[in-house]
């Protein structure tokens, strides 16, 4: 016989919803210590990577975005250590003030592009990918049938297509979409850009677009700086052929026109309130044919597109990477998983003797029973023979 | 009066004594753009457990939250400007307005379950939990065999919070 190593259950422990597991999980925690508390971004299931205990989330390859930083940061530097002291004596002080907040401008907006979850939409539950199985069979017996996994909507007046994502196991939502390189959907999704290392959707456009649009200011403010010393130089008879060898000047022309280019484009689909996704598919520009395609989320009127684009209100974050794992949820993954340490792990230092891991799997109830008793019914029946 | 054949529960004994029977998930309503709103069907499995005008009364209450968290208005304008004037980072230090509204809605949906679904056996799942997709009501069946529900269990929402 051997020694049950579980307590009495406290009811009234059950009624406040504790974040980590309770004490009364000795058999759990017996096996898998230090796995107790733990946050829902470590079983996050796409391809993300997270810093500081969840507070940063980037995509898997960071892409350029260190490149982006260094070149800004070196054009920056150098404006501010050739060109600077120069203008400082023959203009204004306000040169490098200007350029100096611009700067900070523009690294924050790119650092909280880079940072910020763009909008992931978490993937359905098991439960509620059956419920939406059963309604698409439900839904497939009339005469027509539509092709496979579409469910059509009407918005404003207008038909809407969203489609099933194989993935997250849901209807997209309007204007979602699944970014293959990081393996979520992301709402109202833009586009990923590598520059950024990051999706850029819902929640993280109007970082973007700030970067953008400061940036193309910091490069033309720089790029005119920088064209002014020369002139200002090559009025004093010094060479140009010197002045030509300010590097920032050389970043700047390459790369003023294709920020610029950028930024118009970005400011175009604010003003009509689309995503670039949408422009290049050409979703609304009625390619299909139909009379009455345009943008159903337009409110056709540039200032309020705009509003709603860069000042609406802030929409939370739906991942909750931060939160601890649900009990229910995190002691079946811990089941399953001492059933593979029980195969594979028998000689772990510290951990429980052979002979109390049952050698057959531990029977984890499908239906999510509160858990005390489903693993404390299933330490009762493995314990006592 | 609907008569009950099931024994009232309050949150606690909700979850002691009662088995998840069923789930039943309300859906998006996309009919006015992507704002947040949820479809008021009365779904078929509730017609037995709670009167249609409680459950609609809900989910209309939780659409008009969520329509003021999501109105585009004066102060969300003056929210916005504000946190681009601040490069965003008043983001760091600030609760917005949403997620102020949110935390009503939380509360007001742990009121409901207390007051109202529990005592019918039935729980409704923030849809915040679930990625604002779904709202997710979990149909509990009574055990029968637990002794601690004999029938004269408290109905109001006396919980040990």
């Amino acid at each position: 016989m051997k020694h049950c190593e579980y307590q009495q259950i406290d009811p009234q422990a059950l009624s406040t919803p504790t974040p980590t597991l309770p004490p009364q999980h000795a058999v759990v925690q017996e096996e898998k210590k230090g796995e107790t508390a733990r946050r829902k971004w470590e079983d996050f299931p796409g391809k993300n990577r997270f810093y500081c205990d969840g507070r940063i989330i980037v995509a898997q390859q960071s892409g350029v975005l260190p490149l982006t930083l260094g070149l800004i940061l070196v054009t920056t530097v150098l404006f501010f250590v050739f060109d600077c002291p120069f203008l400082l004596k023959h203009l204004t002080v306000f040169i490098p003030a200007i350029g100096g907040v611009l700067f900070v401008f523009v690294v924050i907006s790119l650092l909280q592009t880079s940072f910020t979850d763009p909008g992931i939409l978490p993937r359905a539950t098991p439960d509620e990918a059956a419920d939406i199985e059963k309604q698409i069979d439900n839904s497939g017996s009339s005469t027509y049938r539509p092709p496979p996994r579409t469910k059509e909507v009407m918005i404003n007046q207008q038909v809407v297509k969203l489609k099933y994502c194989f993935t997250c196991k849901m209807f997209r939502p309007p204007r979602t979409s699944h970014c293959s390189l990081c393996d979520n959907c992301v709402e109202r999704f833009d586009h990923h850009c590598p520059w950024v290392g990051n999706c850029v959707g819902k929640r993280n456009y109007r970082f973007f677009y700030t970067f953008i649009v400061s940036l193309s200011f910091l490069t033309v403010f720089i790029f005119g700086c920088v064209a002014t010393h020369l002139a200002l130089r090559a009025q004093g008879g010094r060479g140009l052929m010197f002045a030509l060898q300010e590097s920032p000047l050389v970043i700047c022309f390459f790369s003023v026109w294709s920020i610029l280019g950028l930024s118009g484009f970005h400011t175009y689909l604010v003003a009509s309130n689309l995503t670039t996704n949408e422009d290049i598919k050409g979703s609304w520009s009625g390619k299909s044919g139909t009379e009455d395609t345009g943008n159903p989320y337009s409110y056709n009127n540039i200032i309020t597109n705009c509003c709603s684009v860069l000042c609406g209100p802030m929409p939370p974050s739906l991942i909750d990477r931060r939160g601890f794992m649900p009990v229910e949820e995190s002691s079946q993954t811990v089941a399953t998983e001492i059933e593979l340490a029980a195969k594979n792990e028998i000689n772990v230092v510290g951990g429980p003797t052979p002979s109390q891991l049952p050698p057959c799997a531990l029977q984890v109830p499908p239906s999510p029973i509160p858990l005390p008793f489903s693993l404390t019914a299933v330490a009762l029946s493995n314990r006592s023979d | 009066e609907i008569s009950a054949p099931w024994t009232f529960h309050n949150l606690q004994e909700l979850r002691h004594s009662a088995s998840l029977a069923n789930k039943v998930f309300l859906q998006r309503d996309y009919s006015d753009g992507t704002t947040c709103r949820f479809q008021t069907k009365f779904p078929s499995e509730l017609e037995s457990r709670i009167e249609r005008p409680l459950f609609e009364d809900t989910v209309k209450r939780l659409n008009i939250y969520y329509a003021e968290a999501e109105k585009m208005g004066g102060q969300s304008y003056l929210e916005g400007c504000l946190a681009c004037a601040t490069a965003y980072l008043i983001f760091l230090c600030m609760e917005t307005r949403y997620e102020k509204v949110l935390k009503k809605i939380g509360r007001y949906i742990q009121e409901q379950n207390e007051k109202i679904y529990a005592p019918r056996g039935l729980l409704i799942t923030d849809p915040i939990e679930r990625g604002m997709r779904v709202i997710e009501i979990s149909i509990y069946e009574d055990r029968g065999s637990s002794g601690s529900c004999s029938g004269s269990s408290s109905t109001s929402g006396s919980s040990a919070r």
